[in-house]
């Protein structure tokens, strides 16, 4: 039965125009109507013009055959992009009873050239969606292969997402996300699935649960890279709904003070002790002692409180964003008294 | 720091679609409704939307309509939520919504929104925050916002929200700037931007200027012009623009113009398109560079033609 696979790879070799071919010879072509004097006329390649007139053809005839299924290969080919021919082969998909499983396949090869096209992807939901969890493998091996080479590509996340909630698959999607930051710390992506799975898998028990043990993980990972956005917003996010228990955890200001102390890459644990301090922290003298041993440069060391002086040096580690620090400075509960 | 080209820009749009045979050309054919909104809106702002002409192009548009209600993205094309939109967009432009069948187009989005709140792009189903944007703007520009379901519309928005304060594109999915837009512009447009965080939302936008002065879309990402309108626009609708460098941003979307053919793209140095230049030029119209007309931040609208469409109906 035709896949539609085996044409893409005929016409990678030598593609013969449809009108040479005599399995078309029945068929009349409907040319692409631009409208009266056309604002934006396009000139379309001859041969991407000419499939597009003989799927016309076909889909107003709504012919439910192989040949037909062949076509939009073909034009899938060419433009990836278009609702309709897909739409018009998921009818024919299930008009000719195709085996789903090797569409999956056609999709992939598809996807190889152009994955970050939104119909690719819906059109794979749909057919996943039908396979149900038979899917389940080939839905999560495809999207970690498409992840493997764009680790924060995101509509493969998305697709998993959807995967994980529709077709199951939990129970290895934490280890998943722990293999991914390892080889890059800094994927926003993966620090947003990981976030997803705690929240939501139905086996871990959801985000109180796993706090303890995401907290370690998290503070570690802050350690090696304090400079990264992401661990910070996912530690923060650990608490989410429960900011006074953010504010007494020792593991929190701890690692504030540690990376201040370091004195590199301190924006965000500075960030963040001003964030506790603003919710009621009462940061001791160690962080103050910290915070003085940084001695920006020409800082004006008028601020008595430690909260503007956080901010005055906020002002000026981070200039593009100087705005900003201005105005959190303004609306400190009590300012330089 | 070099000025905006307008003159070459203008010289570009009209130019882009008589090249041949180009793969812009091949994949914009099924898009070129989006496409004339973003090359007409970028000429609007500039002040040149008089080198068209406007009976060729609204009757082309009016061509693409079906009797579902729904405009396809060209002659023949079935029609999207998508195309609905920047169809609505460029008859508002040339003052011509009086064409509009608004009654038919409030019921093929009507018909879009599912029971969750959620909106369909078309017929088939997929389902985007970015739709739940397009569905409001295209009712709110005809009037008929309270058509749908606004309540849910909202709750299925809020449920995409996540604990940095941005969006994603659907419950779980990680926040993009692009999202965020669509999100905060629906909010917007239904008067419920008290449910968005502003100021943990306003953070997260001004962390995604870069040394160069350029937005990027996600944390760790490489700036683009068009985050200049998602991330723009977004902390404009919050009242937070203030809080990132606006020279270094203008500095770097004037950067990213082809100063001899015109157009602007992605970053310096790549090759320009349509739709970067609309987002370079409506970024900057956002940042009041002189000369250029405002746009509205939720509408993506020169602000005269939405006073026009609420005020002189």
């Amino acid at each position: 039965m035709a896949s539609g696979s085996s044409e893409v790879e005929e016409e990678e070799q030598e593609r013969v125009m449809l009108r040479d071919r005599p399995e078309w010879a029945d068929v009349t072509p409907v040319p692409q109507d631009d409208g009266p004097c056309p604002v934006v006329p396009i000139n379309y390649t001859e041969e991407f013009a000419e499939v597009m007139d003989y799927f016309r053809a076909v889909y107003l005839a709504d012919e439910r055959s192989p040949r037909a299924l062949s076509l939009t290969a073909e034009a899938i080919h060419f433009n990836a992009g278009n609702y309709t021919v897909w739409h018009f082969r998921r009818l024919l998909l299930e008009s000719l009873k195709v085996d789903l499983h090797k569409e999956l396949e056609f999709i992939e090869r598809i996807a190889a050239k152009n994955s970050k096209n939104y119909q690719i992807w819906h059109h794979r939901r749909r057919v996943a969606e039908k396979l149900g969890p038979d899917a389940r493998n080939a839905e999560l091996q495809f999207t970690k292969k498409v992840l493997s080479v764009d680790a924060k590509h995101y509509h493969a996340w998305s697709h998993r997402q959807w995967a994980l909630q529709a077709l199951g698959g939990w129970e290895d999607e934490l280890d998943y996300c722990s293999e991914l930051l390892e080889q890059d710390i800094f994927n926003n992506s993966a620090w947003n699935q990981r976030y997803f799975v705690i929240t939501r898998s139905p086996f871990l028990g959801g985000l109180k649960a796993m706090r303890e043990s995401e907290v370690l993980y998290t503070i570690q990972a802050i350690e090696a890279y304090p400079e990264n956005e992401s661990s910070w917003k996912y530690l923060r996010g650990l608490y989410k709904g429960e900011t006074t228990s953010w504010v007494n955890d020792p593991q929190v200001s701890s690692i504030c003070l540690k990376i201040l102390s370091s004195k590199s890459n301190y924006l965000f644990a500075l960030s963040t002790l001003l964030d506790l301090i603003c919710h009621g922290y009462q940061p001791n003298q160690d962080f103050r002692d910290a915070i003085e041993a940084l001695k920006i440069p020409d800082l004006d060391i008028q601020d008595l409180d430690i909260a503007s002086m956080i901010c005055s040096i906020l002002e000026k580690i981070d200039p593009i964003r100087v705005n900003y620090w201005i105005w959190r400075k303004s609306r400190l509960p009590h300012v330089a008294q | 720091m070099g000025e905006l080209v307008t003159d070459k820009h203008v010289k570009y749009i009209l130019s882009v679609e008589k090249r041949k045979d180009d793969f812009e050309s091949v994949v914009m054919e099924h898009l070129r409704m989006n496409g004339a909104y973003w090359g007409l809106t970028a000429l609007d702002l500039m002040g040149k939307l008089d080198v068209v002409d406007v009976n060729e192009v609204v009757s082309w548009v009016m061509s693409c309509q079906h009797d579902s209600g729904g405009f396809g993205g060209n002659v023949g094309h079935d029609p999207h939520i998508l195309y609905t939109l920047s169809a609505v967009q460029v008859l508002a432009l040339f003052d011509k919504m009086d064409l509009i069948d608004a009654d038919k187009v409030t019921n093929y989005i009507v018909g879009l929104q599912n029971e969750d709140g959620s909106f369909s792009g078309d017929m088939w189903g997929e389902v985007d925050t970015r739709f739940s944007y397009i569905a409001i703007c295209c009712l709110s520009i005809i009037h008929r916002l309270d058509k749908i379901n606004v309540e849910k519309a909202v709750k299925y928005i809020i449920s995409c929200k996540n604990m940095d304060g941005g969006f994603g594109c659907t419950p779980g999915g990680e926040s993009h700037a692009g999202q965020i837009f669509c999100c905060v512009g629906a909010l917007a447009l239904t008067g419920s931007l008290d449910l968005v965080n502003k100021d943990l939302l306003g953070w997260w936008l001004c962390e995604r200027q870069v040394k160069s002065g350029g937005l990027n879309g996600r944390p760790e990402k490489l700036p683009d012009v068009c985050y200049s309108w998602w991330v723009l626009s977004s902390l404009i609708m919050i009242d937070r623009v203030h809080w990132i460098s606006r020279e270094k941003l203008i500095k770097f979307i004037l950067d990213c113009q082809d100063k001899e053919k015109g157009g602007i793209s992605d970053r310096p140095d790549d090759a320009v398109d349509v739709f970067h230049t609309y987002f370079g030029v409506a970024g900057l119209s956002l940042l009041e560079y002189p000369g250029l007309k405002p746009i509205d931040p939720a509408y993506a609208l020169p602000v005269d033609v939405v006073n026009r469409i609420f005020f002189k109906k």
